[in-house]
């Protein structure tokens, strides 16, 4: 499986609700497929950092056995409307 | 198979044993990797410089089983007081809002 900035996008669009996703194809400061993410979710409301990293973690399970570097950021839609406005 | 269950049991005692572990790629004087290094760093910061670390690039067994043993896909993984703490993402957002400092209190650990 060949994984792409697209296909992680829709993934997480689809399966966490995620309102907003930024992915950012990172592989080329690394050895092999690397990606950064960020993912905005109503999900998340009320969970903690490692509860969300989790989740994403299960979305992404079969992707993540192809990429050699992962790095991601969760926010409910609430803490990325007040980090954009900062 | 029994070699798996055998590591799944170690691991159970290894993450007990010291109050802060840490399964990272190389060693805490020559991390292997940036993210193993920004969680040698993050501690360094908090003066935490008595913590148990394993080296997984030494022991191909060691690196899958962790994985399975924390249900988490990536390296570095952080345990305080046998408790999975997070990886390199988790370390860092705890150490920008505050958080790791709490959670080093609790350990006895003053940053």
């Amino acid at each position: 499986m060949v994984v792409s900035a697209e296909h992680i996008k829709d993934k997480l669009t689809k399966e966490l609700g995620a309102t907003h996703v930024d992915v950012e194809d990172t592989s080329s400061n690394r050895c092999a497929a690397s990606f950064k993410v960020l993912v905005v979710s109503p999900q998340f409301e009320g969970k903690q950092l490692l509860q969300r990293h989790r989740m994403v973690n299960t979305c992404l399970a079969e992707e993540l056995k192809e990429i050699h570097a992962f790095e991601q950021k969760t926010l409910t839609p609430e803490q990325w409307e007040k980090q954009k406005s900062q | 198979l029994c070699a798996a269950a055998d590591i799944q049991k170690d691991l159970g005692e290894m993450v007990k044993k010291d109050k802060v572990v840490v399964f990272m790629k190389g060693t805490p004087a020559q991390p292997m990797c940036g993210f193993s290094n920004a969680v040698v760093q993050i501690l360094r910061m908090h003066g935490v410089d008595d913590y148990a670390a394993y080296n997984v690039l030494e022991d191909q067994d060691l690196r899958q089983g962790v994985k399975v043993f924390s249900n988490w896909p990536t390296i570095p993984q952080v345990y305080f007081n046998g408790e999975f703490l997070g990886g390199c993402d988790i370390l860092l957002q705890m150490h920008q809002n505050g958080d790791l400092v709490e959670e080093l209190k609790k350990l006895g650990i003053k940053s």
